[in-house]
């Protein structure tokens, strides 16, 4: 059934097994270790924050995870399965999907186009069945289209969906990353910074959105920034500084940690408030 | 009810006033199958022979459909296109005649199956690469094709192959042309074209057979175009990176691009070569491939219809403009140069681009629409 019905029972809580497992990752620059011997795993049906000062490494991380960069050194495996040798597509179509920090969505394409773009990983039709219209075609489009729109309609922009995504406000794009990234039918949603930008009650409003997504099943990991944004929507967090784990526990503990505490006080002050 | 400035769900355009536009489409199709019969004043070139102009031109939008695909829908510059045109005409005329007596029909399929592997070769290590690389390279492929045929007797050297196949004449009935007097129309008698005899001097059924492939060439681009494979083509050519990250293999995407390509110009070479009688190497020079990039562009890359008006226009204006010796050449340079600099986009932009421009309009008005949507989200 669908998974996107706003009515649909969570999914429970988190099991504890482990879906993704960061395992000693180093990622080097020429000279700069952008990760530093990072390890850490993310739990089927968590919500894992992954904070840090700028520059510290989380969008680093999300692009050895989905396979943009292979690491110097160790790996990452999803389901116990290693992503080293995989190519992007696949480590997509493997169910981790991620939304980019420098929103970058297909500008000339439609909303509704780009949320099917990603839902085309659940289709397997090719050439000839599109060339005749098979059966089979038409059931898979009509299906990855009711399914776009569901998804646009969830986070909150259906009425644009026959919109070129360069016409959309700012807000709605970030939306629609979401809503694409959803599309590729993930178990893992990687969001890098989806409030950046956002007021207060956007900001909000997207961790209930969040919560949302978790509750139907997906394993959210989520990079931002606002420190008391985080630790309201997050089940676990992980703390980056210079590359390297300073710390990860649940929220209420990382919030008295020290080391956290002087990573952010080095920062900005307001952050760590 | 709704305010009637309000738009409800956006209806795709091809669901409205859907029988007017299947009677226009007809009336137009008829129109063009007709059009080297009527000799139409002003329309028909005064210095050249306007069936066979027909033809060329037909040709010419077999490529700039092919030459969309590759250029338009995936984004990939290929420069030495005219390398498929030639392989594709020197198939059927090796097949044909130089080392085999085939029907020419059946060296269609195989000119475009030799044409296809050429592309699959051509691209299979170079689309690995991006942008300007693939430009030269292809640029390069079209000139060693000319080249090879040219320095090689197998393939009859410079002096090219003669007496090409035509395709089997079945001779049905006699169409006769119209002829225009002093503003009257009269039927003329001792003018008729036999259909279907490809011969040597009547040119209408060379036309009539390649408006056809046109005509079919351009269901499958808009079926193939509509599909995830349209989309796929389109989010490589907008953003490759994250194309792949969303699940796209961009690669075999851009491969199957140059493929669908490679088949339509090796295509549309075959139909070339029918009315030819004889091909040459030096007939498929890079100054053909440029030729057709610009059809492409003029018309607009993107746009399937764009660029076949393009492509159109590369053949008729410098033809109907015959009279003007050397000066149509600058005539067309200076219409290229106007076009270049108030119609960047090409004629007929790609549907998005206009798009665009409607929506930005459109935007502002609906803007207090919205807070209200977006308060009850
Ligand atoms: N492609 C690259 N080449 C060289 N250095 C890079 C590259 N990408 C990132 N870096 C460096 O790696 C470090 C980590 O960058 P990263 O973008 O992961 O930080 P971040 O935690 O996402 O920061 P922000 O909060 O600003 O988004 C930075 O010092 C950055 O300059
Ligand atoms: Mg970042």
């Amino acid at each position: 059934m669908s998974t996107v019905d706003s009515t649909v029972e969570p999914a429970g809580e988190p099991t504890g097994r482990a879906m993704l497992e960061v395992d000693h990752v180093t990622l080097r620059f020429g000279g700069v270790a952008a990760l530093d011997d990072v390890s850490f795993e993310i739990r089927e049906g968590e919500i894992l924050g992954l904070i840090g000062p700028n520059g510290a490494g989380k969008t680093t991380c999300f692009n050895v995870m989905t396979g943009v960069y292979k690491p110097t050194r160790g790996e990452v495996r999803f389901r116990g399965q290693p992503l080293t040798r995989m190519k992007r597509f696949q480590i997509t179509r493997l169910g981790i999907a991620r939304t980019f920090q420098n929103i970058r969505l297909f500008k000339t394409m439609t909303a509704l186009d780009n949320v099917m773009v990603g839902g085309d990983t659940n289709s397997s039709v090719g050439l000839l069945n599109a060339l005749f219209r098979t059966p089979r075609q038409r059931r898979e489009e009509a299906e990855t289209h009711r399914r776009a729109v569901e998804l646009l309609d969830f986070v909150g922009i259906g009425r644009r969906a026959e919109e070129l995504a360069a016409n959309l406000s700012y807000g709605d794009q970030r939306r629609l990353e979401i809503a694409r990234a959803m599309a590729t039918n993930p178990k893992l949603l990687c969001l890098d910074e989806p409030a950046a930008g956002f007021n207060p009650a956007e900001k909000q409003r997207l961790m209930e959105l969040i919560r949302k997504v978790r509750d139907q099943g997906f394993t959210v990991l989520l990079i931002e920034h606002d420190m008391r944004l985080v630790m309201g929507v997050t089940d676990r967090i992980v703390v980056l500084e210079f590359g390297r784990k300073i710390a990860e526990g649940p929220p209420a503990q990382i919030r008295d940690d020290p080391a956290v505490i002087a990573a952010y006080l080095g920062v900005d002050e307001d952050d760590a408030s | 009810m709704r305010r009637p400035g309000l738009p409800a769900i956006p209806m795709p355009d091809a669901m409205r006033g859907k029988p007017a536009k299947i009677v226009g489409l007809a009336v137009l199709v008829v129109f063009l199958y007709a059009l080297p019969l009527l000799d139409l004043p002003i329309l028909t070139t005064p210095d050249s022979d306007f069936a066979g102009v027909l033809y060329t031109m037909a040709t010419y939008v077999l490529v700039a459909l092919g030459l969309n695909i590759v250029i338009g829908y995936a984004g990939l510059l290929d420069l030495g296109y005219v390398g498929f045109y030639a392989i594709g005409a020197y198939v059927t005329a090796v097949l044909g005649v130089q080392h085999g007596h085939w029907p020419y029909l059946l060296t269609i399929p195989a000119a475009v199956a030799v044409t296809m592997l050429s592309g699959v070769i051509l691209g299979a290590p170079t689309l690995r690469v991006r942008g300007d690389y693939l430009a030269i390279v292809t640029l390069g492929f079209g000139e060693i094709i000319r080249l090879s045929a040219k320095n090689s007797d197998w393939l009859g050297g410079a002096r090219g192959i003669q007496n090409v196949p035509k395709p089997p004449s079945i001779h049905l009935f006699d169409v006769p042309h119209l002829k225009w007097e002093n503003g009257t129309v009269l039927v003329d008698v001792t003018n008729k074209t036999q259909a279907f005899v490809f011969g040597f001097v009547d040119y209408v059924p060379y036309y009539w057979m390649a408006l056809t492939v046109v005509f079919i060439v351009l269901i499958a681009d808009v079926l193939i175009k509509s599909s995830r494979v349209g989309r796929a083509w389109e989010a490589t050519r907008e953003d490759e990176d994250v194309a792949e990250v969303m699940g796209v293999p961009t690669f075999r995407y851009k491969l199957l691009a140059f493929a669908m390509g490679a088949f339509v110009g090796g295509l549309s070479g075959a139909i070339s070569a029918a009315g030819a009688n004889f091909i040459y190497p030096d007939s498929y020079q890079i100054t053909v491939s440029v030729i057709f990039v610009a059809a492409v562009v003029i018309g607009g890359q993107g746009n399937r219809w764009g660029v076949m008006l393009g492509a159109a226009l590369v053949v008729y204006l410098p033809e109907r403009f015959r009279g003007l010796e050397e000066y149509r050449i600058l005539m067309f340079g200076i219409a290229l140069m106007l076009l270049a600099t108030f119609r960047p986009q090409g004629l007929l932009p790609p549907r998005v681009t206009r798009r665009a421009k409607a929506l930005e309009r459109d935007l502002e008005e609906l803007e207090t629409g919205d807070e209200a949507q977006e308060v009850r989200s």
